[in-house]
């Protein structure tokens, strides 16, 4: 097995298994725009558009900083525009400057200054050109795999997903550890019912009380808006999959992450650690937003496990699309990198998880995925919600 | 795969299991036999649904990957299918703890 891929060395040391100019707007305001300068210039373009950031309570409006910077800096973005309308809380010229503190190159727009959206067309094609001018200059090389970090993220889940694909993710996982990368899981609503066997894997009490923290304080969320959580966990989709319940989601899910001890858990789109083992980070359990976040922690690639079927991308992270089930395999193979259905027909789960691993590494190279091919750029920020400050505030 | 499967019909994950996973579409009527047992569906179980393995009084623990997955609702039957219908989640019931009830 390879040891070593050929990625994008960036001024932090980071490696970056593709070579992007990110267009990052600071609200939904500029969105639009962003998405049409990107579109206008070529695929090495790539906007983020959202639907946050106008205006937002403190907290929320730090965590989507925290994403729009991460996104910047991800070790796959050689450089960044920061594209904004101009009234907005969050500062284009604070975002390019700590995106820029990494070392990334960074520029802003302002839609209101370049004289509205026309003007803002033809003054961010200029940019981007002038910024890809240096970015197209950057040359592959070699790189060791300790230097991947792996986002693991899990969609449309059935029954199929806790039996194949998971574990099947998670034994690629195991390998990339043990090679001395790092692999990163999230959605903590999906640890509800299996955090007893994750706090078991944590390598110090600190890290499994503040595992076991995060986990009672997304059950407690449920209690806090007084509902119960059966009407959305599992979902409608996964019930008829044969999902019944949380726990039963969940014991299948964190088999994604693989079998080694958990190094230690991050905020959402808080920066991963490179070499860092396996990592957790507290998400919501929504998978766009949940990959955002990881991407934004420095995620290079990311694999998706789906039972039912996801067609779910990233504009900036390459998506490897995995399913367990052997009929949405027969659907949807050309929204599927690997089949791990093959289990049902006596694969081992360690033999889907050399693939998987082989796949990582062939993506690391530079192959493209189903979604990356298709351009299925899905990009969402998680929303810290009224309840969630009112509840920190009151902690 | 992760367990074993039982007469190339349900997915045992783990020993301690008190249901099996369907591999297939199953017809009502479908006999299993394993480790000098036998089963037989009360009931057509689609792909990846569960079936009891043991007969579940309500109140009882069921149990997938040798962990408990929720508890059974009314007594089922060893061969009925275990689904939302009789068996439920005690976790993240803001339900219950809005109307006084317990949260385990």
């Amino acid at each position: 097995m390879d040891a070593t891929f050929e990625g994008y060395r960036r001024p932090d040391g980071r490696v970056g298994v593709r070579n992007y100019v990110a267009v990052i707007p600071t609200s939904v305001a500029a969105a639009a725009v962003a998405t049409a300068t990107a579109d206008e210039v070529g695929a090495w373009a790539r906007a983020t558009p959202h639907q946050l950031g106008t205006s937002q309570p403190d907290a929320a409006r730090r965590q989507t900083e925290r994403v729009l910077v991460g996104i910047g800096q991800n070790p796959n973005v050689g450089a960044a525009l920061v594209v904004e309308l101009g009234t907005e809380d969050i500062d284009a010229e604070d975002v390019a400057d700590r995106v820029a503190a990494d070392g990334t190159a960074a520029e802003t727009l302002t839609i209101r200054e370049a004289g509205g959206t026309e003007a803002a067309l033809d003054e961010g094609e200029t940019r981007l050109h002038r910024l890809n001018d240096e970015v197209k200059r950057a040359r592959r090389e070699e790189a060791d795999v300790a230097e991947l970090v792996f986002g693991v993220e899990c969609g449309g889940s059935d029954a199929t997903s806790g039996i194949a694909a998971n574990p099947g993710v998670g034994a690629a996982c195991d390998r990339l550890v043990e090679a001395g990368g790092t692999a990163c899981f999230s959605e903590t609503p999906e640890f509800i019912g299996a955090e007893h066997i994750l706090a078991d894997r944590c390598v110090d009490e600190e890290t499994r009380e503040r595992l076991l923290d995060r986990v009672d304080a997304r059950e407690s969320m449920a209690e806090l808006m007084g509902v119960d959580l059966r009407g959305a966990q599992p979902t409608p989709g996964n019930q008829e999959g044969g999902l019944t319940t949380i726990e039963e989601k969940s014991l299948g899910a964190i088999s994604k992450g693989g079998t080694t001890p958990v190094r230690g858990i991050v905020d959402y789109a808080e920066t991963l650690p490179v070499g860092g083992g396996l990592v957790l980070m507290d998400t919501p359990g929504y998978d766009v937003e949940s990959v955002v976040g990881k991407v934004a922690g420095g995620a290079q690639v990311v694999a998706f496990t789906t039972g039912r079927g996801s067609t779910t991308g990233n504009p900036i992270a390459p998506v490897i699309k995995v399913t367990g089930n052997p009929q949405t395999w027969e659907r949807m193979s050309n929204n599927i990198d690997v089949n791990a259905g093959t289990v049902f027909d006596g694969e081992s789960i360690d033999s889907v998880g050399e693939r998987v691993y082989e796949t990582l590494v062939d993506v690391a190279n530079g192959r493209r995925t189903e979604s990356e091919r298709r351009r299925l750029e899905e990009f969402a920020i998680n929303e810290i919600q009224p309840e969630e400050l009112t509840a920190e505030a009151d902690a | 795969m992760k367990g074993r499967v039982l007469d190339d019909t349900l997915l045992l994950l783990s020993d301690d299991d008190t249901v099996g996973t369907a591999v297939d579409d199953l017809e009502a009527g479908t006999a299993l036999d394993y480790d000098g047992r036998s089963v037989t569906l009360a009931e057509d179980v689609p792909f990846g649904h569960k079936v009891a393995l043991e007969p579940l009084a309500a109140g009882d623990e069921v149990r997938k990957y040798g962990e408990i997955i929720g508890t059974a609702t009314q007594s089922v039957e060893r061969g009925e299918w275990v689904h939302t219908h009789n068996c439920e989640s005690t976790r993240g019931r803001g339900d219950q703890a809005a109307t006084g009830g317990e949260t385990a």
